[in-house]
């Protein structure tokens, strides 16, 4: 029987063979990332007493998550990461002007097909757009692999999800995941490994298989993984990844899987994720007219340059509908350089953004906090109750294109209406 | 340091490998969100952590976590963040167990590698009301309601030794202990 991929880069991580869903094996990673979270891990490590560390090279520290530091104490947690990378000499260091650690790292050549990634995140599941197994942890758990370099994980089962296109004009791959996590369910794959593949998956960017494998996490996934291809090689080459340092994994063709899901992205409208669950997901049409006070374009999800260049396709020529604040917080610094260089910038910055520094921003409630009874239309990948300040506010999320057309109305809005 | 971290959980053991008491209920998809907002996040203490868990349902929620040492749940509970302290506030909340139809991945590792017991019991779930007394022998793997027992697949030996330890790092400690003695 043949093997899916999750199987075969655990056989990998773990140096075992012939591993089959539900086996727990001791699997040895290739990096962990922390982000800010790192200070808990140091924290942990001094707890433990213990300054032998497994490989070094192996960590990557990324702030991300509240920078720069807003306060006296975030910013003694910052000095603590620093201190320690430094004293350690742990070299994938990158501070508060890089960007959103999943990002980072990947247009950076540090995420390679097969590998194992953790990390303090439960988005790690974005590294799959490289064909590498990427999972969430705790800083418990990435203290440990600091010092013991391995950590229990079971085989998943996995499942298969054909997307085929071409989409129709002002629908993405927000748009497809949006609604396949509403037809299967924000606990539909958890535990399992999903595998993306079809036409309309080949014809993608790497930045559009990050959103996807990104987003899968929200319908519960270990893992994801879209099956690296020219398109990914070429990415990592420009990334600086050495074709020499890899393996590329590739499910086997008669790999089992524990359901086949389809999404025609052919008949697909744009979705919308409604409060204050990921999987409540209408068309767009159905919440429509719905006042916003605030859009936010951001996050691991959809903060990335070609996002900023669709909601930039959007805007220009508009302006942000009075009242409501438009806040765009680009992925990473690569991203907002090639954006502020070819005019992208500017044109958001005409029609009455705000952007701000790199990072996840508003996403992990730094920066665009919202009053009682506000609503926020997002780009980001949770719209849970009180995630942006209040309790008592409401999250909307969404592409940027219909994050862009939303602020220019002042109420969510179809951006096929605008891109016509 | 003032913060007690990563101490072994402050989980009530009844009887070796035995917790429980009362219950508090919840539904399905019970996100980290509402469980313990990002806002806390700059805290890994159990009893500081504790004072904010499920704030976003309330004063009197909050109040009756307290009071209780069993969250039953419904599905996915957990859901969401990968932030270990979904799990640690419970265990400063005085929670020992969570019973649940099912469990997010990463938060069942947190639950796990932090010393609170995590089990799914879909039957035992139905069971349950809010404020029922329930047992949970992780050892023997039975959830107990008032009377009616329940079973549940036992851990693997590995994760059950994390437990006992009271979590991952107390137990890589008696481990690194145990060497220096060997």
């Amino acid at each position: 029987m043949g093997k899916s991929f999750a199987q075969k880069a655990l056989e990998r991580a773990s140096g075992e063979k012939d591993l089959v869903p539900g086996q727990i094996v001791d699997a040895f990673p290739d990096l962990y990332m922390s982000h800010t979270a790192s200070w808990r891990c140091i924290r942990t490590l001094e707890r433990m007493g213990v300054d032998e560390l497994y490989d070094v090279d192996r960590i990557a520290m990324v702030m991300d998550h509240i920078s720069p530091a807003d306060n006296a104490k975030t910013a003694g947690y910052h000095a603590l990461c620093r201190e320690f990378a430094d004293r350690m000499g742990v070299r994938k260091f990158f501070d508060v002007n890089a960007g959103i650690a999943h990002v980072v790292l990947m247009e950076r050549g540090l995420i390679k097909p097969g590998e194992l990634i953790i990390g303090t995140d439960s988005h790690s599941t974005i590294y799959g757009a490289l064909g590498a197994l990427g999972t969430g942890v705790g800083f418990s758990e990435i203290t440990a692999t600091w010092v013991t370099g391995k950590l229990w994980m079971k085989v998943p089962e996995s499942i298969k999800v054909e997307v085929d296109g071409p989409l129709a004009r002002g629908t993405y791959p927000k748009d497809v995941m949006l609604r396949l996590i509403g037809d299967v369910g924000a606990d539909g794959a958890t535990y399992c490994s999903v595998e993306f593949h079809g036409s309309y998956v080949e014809q993608m960017s790497v930045s559009e298989r990050m959103t996807l494998c990104n987003l899968a996490m929200e319908m519960g996934a270990k893992n994801a993984f879209v099956p690296p291809d020219d398109t990914a090689l070429a990415y990592l080459d420009e990334a600086g990844a050495d074709r020499g340092s890899y393996e590329v994994l590739l499910p086997d063709p008669d790999a089992q899987y524990r359901q086949v899901e389809r999404v025609d992205g052919r008949s697909l409208v744009p979705q919308v994720a409604v409060p204050h669950t990921v999987d409540n997901v209408v068309g767009v049409d159905e919440v429509a007219g719905t006042k916003v006070d605030q859009v936010f374009i951001g996050s691991c999800a959809n903060a990335k340059y070609d996002d900023l260049a669709i909601a930039a396709e959007v805007l220009a020529g508009n302006t942000v509908a009075p009242g409501v604040r438009l806040i765009v917080t680009p992925a990473s610094s690569m991203i907002m350089a090639k954006a502020a260089s070819d005019g992208i910038v500017s044109t958001l910055l005409q029609a009455g953004a705000l952007i701000t520094n790199p990072g996840c921003g508003a996403c992990a409630g730094s920066g665009g906090a919202m009053a009682d009874g506000e609503v926020t239309f997002s780009t980001a990948n949770r719209n849970f109750q009180g995630r942006m300040g209040s309790y008592q506010s409401s999250i909307y999320l969404g592409s940027p294109a219909t994050a862009a057309a939303s602020a220019i109305r002042g109420v969510i809005s179809n951006p096929q209406e605008l891109l016509a | 340091m003032s913060e007690l971290v990563n101490e072994p959980s402050a989980r009530r053991e009844l009887a070796k490998g035995v917790v429980g008491g009362t219950a508090i209920v919840f539904g399905d998809d019970v996100n980290t969100d509402v469980i313990i907002p990002g806002r806390y996040l700059v805290s890994i203490d159990p009893a500081e952590l504790a004072e904010h868990a499920f704030e976003p349902l309330g004063p009197e929620l909050q109040q009756r976590l307290r009071a209780s040492d069993v969250v039953v749940a419904g599905r996915n509970f957990g859901c969401g963040s990968a932030r270990e302290q979904a799990s640690t506030c419970l265990i400063g909340a005085g929670i020992s167990a969570v019973v649940a139809r099912s469990f997010s991945r990463v938060f069942f590792r947190n639950a796990i590698n932090t010393g609170l017991v995590a089990v799914e019991c879909p039957d035992a779930v139905d069971a349950v009301e809010d404020g029922a007394e329930v047992l949970v022998d992780y050892g023997a793997g039975t959830v107990t309601v008032g009377g009616q027992s329940f079973g549940f697949a036992p851990y693997p030996p590995g994760l059950r030794v994390i437990l006992e330890a009271g979590g991952l790092i107390p137990h890589l400690m008696q481990q690194a202990k145990a060497g220096q003695r060997g």
